[in-house]
């Protein structure tokens, strides 16, 4: 920790500060809870007349992804941050913006759904998110932090995947995560880029067009099958890369471990709790965090998980992610879920005694 | 080829050179050809062919970054004003316009073009207004006049089970965002002159950081209103324009 100065402050602040750090160009939202302290933050420091970063309140989540697109088309860092309701309204941009290969950054700051729900933390997106989410056939990649950190470290890496693919990235955090407050070390602050780099770095976007090249459109649009097919498998085989080089997770104490909890984001959190006090009673229980879950880290998994009695899935959810760890593991060991819903958050106890009864059940 | 009449000296008239030779996908007797050629021409003159991007909606100018050599996005149905707002704030030396049919800025799109009028984005705005959806094949708009057939009004448009004609222009003239607001038309010569200098005006306008421009250009949808292209612009000159009279609406 040489140099580096400890903050302490809420998942949702991070976030807005490492997005001005690291020189992001704009920022275009719509206020919802529990996730406005992001608009609110950027607003308060006034980014715009630092390192000259956009930030607009947007008429609805609709025009915010709309601004994402138009944005991430003239060859912007352009990002926006909502709450479940308001990234369900997104999804048509988004797919646009798949479609169209453009590399935005949305954030979802989750709450229980469905429909209006409630304003307490969830993990209620996790099919959302991973399976696309609008129209056709599409992925995001989407990382989850379980940290206040996590929140700001990943705008950063979120924008360089995104770039690096021309793809969507989305930021999957909950109210848990977007609330909670923890110390964190903010990225130094660096320039924006030049007009000057934007075009050398993105010679498809549509800065305008000099006599020297042909113009650059940005559409999702093909009208002849044969030649839209040929986009979608171009497309596909992006993904494929995407699926074999950017899985990313954690593991703690799974080596010895007889169990294995499966958890993302802030159920991760309250994992690692459980599985503390697990351990002081003398379960070996270990746990593995997909840190991208989408690409989930299948082959991970399936090693990890080689020689265990079973897994645990915790989630705040009804059993969303437990069919990746499904299709990751197949039948080889036996896959349990644990979840609260509508915004309840799961204690560490209630974890514990799940592993407990789970090994009682096992045992008989 | 060496007819000493066909040079350089004795051009009166030119295509302009951001028009490129891809074959239009529009009906015979469209007004979106014209509208194309005069925002080729003004380009050309403004000398802005390098620092401009345009916006194409979702409707018969789908396909508008086909025919004029510059860079394009395309927008969602309707979001064309929200790409706009975030291409000029983050490159504000460049020329942005939309370029939208009535069904796309006066229906699904009615919120984002009020919010971007609103707001005095520094963009032009042209509408291409038809009174019907043309690329869907002549269903009612909400610029339909009362009493106009369409494939789902095809008693005519009746205000008990339909609602009344939008207006948009008249919207925008009451917004303090916007600096200039006009209805113009392109059926004559005349006319068509004056549409130039209307969306020069409003080029103009944008890049002088002056406020929202919505240039409105009453159209013909020959297809759509089922009639020829001379029938269509009587009918237009005898029963839109009076709906939707020609003008400055406001100047700034």
């Amino acid at each position: 920790m040489e140099n580096k100065e400890l903050t302490l402050m809420k998942g949702n602040e991070a976030l807005a500060h490492a997005a001005i750090r690291t020189g992001v160009d704009g920022y275009f939202g719509y206020p919802i809870t529990p996730q406005s302290e992001i608009l609110e933050t950027l607003a308060a420091q006034r980014p715009w007349e630092t390192t000259g970063m956009v930030v607009l309140q947007a008429e609805s989540e609709t025009a915010s992804i709309n601004m994402l697109y138009g944005g991430a088309a003239c060859g912007k860092k352009v990002f926006t941050s909502s709450s479940s309701i308001g990234i369900a309204l997104m999804q048509e941009g988004v797919s646009y913006c798949a479609g169209a290969e453009l590399p935005i950054v949305f954030v979802n700051v989750q709450r229980g759904g469905p429909g209006l729900g409630t304003i307490q933390p969830s993990q209620g997106d996790y099919f959302q998110a991973t399976r696309g989410g609008g129209n056709g056939d599409y992925n995001t990649i989407v990382l989850a932090p379980s940290s206040v950190q996590e929140m700001a470290d990943f705008v950063d890496l979120a924008f360089d995947l995104a770039f690096k693919y021309r793809n969507p990235a989305m930021i999957l955090s909950d109210g848990l995560i977007g609330q909670m407050m923890e110390p964190v070390v903010l990225p130094p602050q660096r320039p924006r880029r030049t007009d000057a780099e934007v075009i050398e770095q993105c010679p498809w976007a549509t800065t305008g067009r000099p006599s020297s090249r042909r113009p650059n459109i940005i559409t999702s649009l093909e009208l002849k099958p044969e030649k839209m097919e040929a986009n979608n498998l171009r497309l596909q085989e992006k993904y494929r890369t995407i699926r074999e080089c950017e899985t990313r997770y954690e593991t703690i104490l799974c080596d010895d471990a007889d169990y294995l909890i499966v958890a993302f984001g802030s159920a991760a959190r309250i994992a690692e709790s459980a599985i503390k006090e697990l351990r002081d009673n003398g379960v070996k229980v270990g746990l593995f965090r997909p840190i991208t879950v989408w690409p989930f880290p299948e082959k991970e998994l399936r090693e990890i998980s080689k020689g265990k009695k079973f897994i645990l899935v915790a989630e705040i959810n009804a059993g969303q992610m437990i069919q990746d760890v499904r299709l990751s593991v197949g039948d080889s060991l036996p896959v349990h879920h644990y979840g609260r819903l509508g915004g309840m958050v799961p204690e560490p106890k209630e974890i514990v005694d799940e592993i407990e009864n789970l090994i009682k059940t096992q045992s008989l | 080829m060496n007819n000493p009449i066909i040079n350089e000296d004795n051009i009166v008239y030119q295509k302009p050179k951001l028009m490129n030779d891809t074959p239009m996908h529009y009906c015979p007797g469209c007004s979106h050809g014209v509208v194309h050629k005069l925002i080729a021409e003004i380009i050309e003159e403004m000398n802005m062919a390098d620092k401009t991007i345009g916006i194409s909606p979702v409707g018969c100018a789908v396909f508008a970054y086909n025919y004029l050599d510059i860079d394009w996005q395309e927008a969602a149905h309707g979001r064309a004003p929200a790409l706009a707002t975030a291409v000029k704030r983050l490159w504000p030396d460049r020329l942005v316009f939309t370029y939208q049919g009535d069904g796309d800025m006066a229906s699904i799109g009615a919120c984002e073009t009020i919010h971007a009028l609103n707001r005095g984005e520094n963009i032009c705005m042209i509408l291409i207004n038809n009174s019907i959806y043309g690329m869907t094949g002549g269903q009612m708009a909400p610029t339909t006049l009362i009493g106009q057939k369409t494939s789902t009004c095809p008693y005519g448009r009746e205000p008990d089970i339909h609602g009344y004609p939008l207006s948009i222009s008249n919207l925008a003239v009451q917004l303090e965002g916007t600096c200039y607001v006009t209805r113009q038309a392109v059926d004559t010569v005349p006319a068509i002159r004056k549409t130039k200098a209307a969306l020069r005006k409003a080029f103009e306008n944008s890049m002088n950081k002056k406020g929202s421009s919505l240039v409105e250009i009453i159209s013909t949808c020959n297809s759509g209103w089922k009639l020829s292209p001379s029938d269509s612009n009587k009918w237009m000159r005898e029963n839109v324009i009076s709906q939707y009279p020609l003008g400055d609406m406001k100047s700034i």
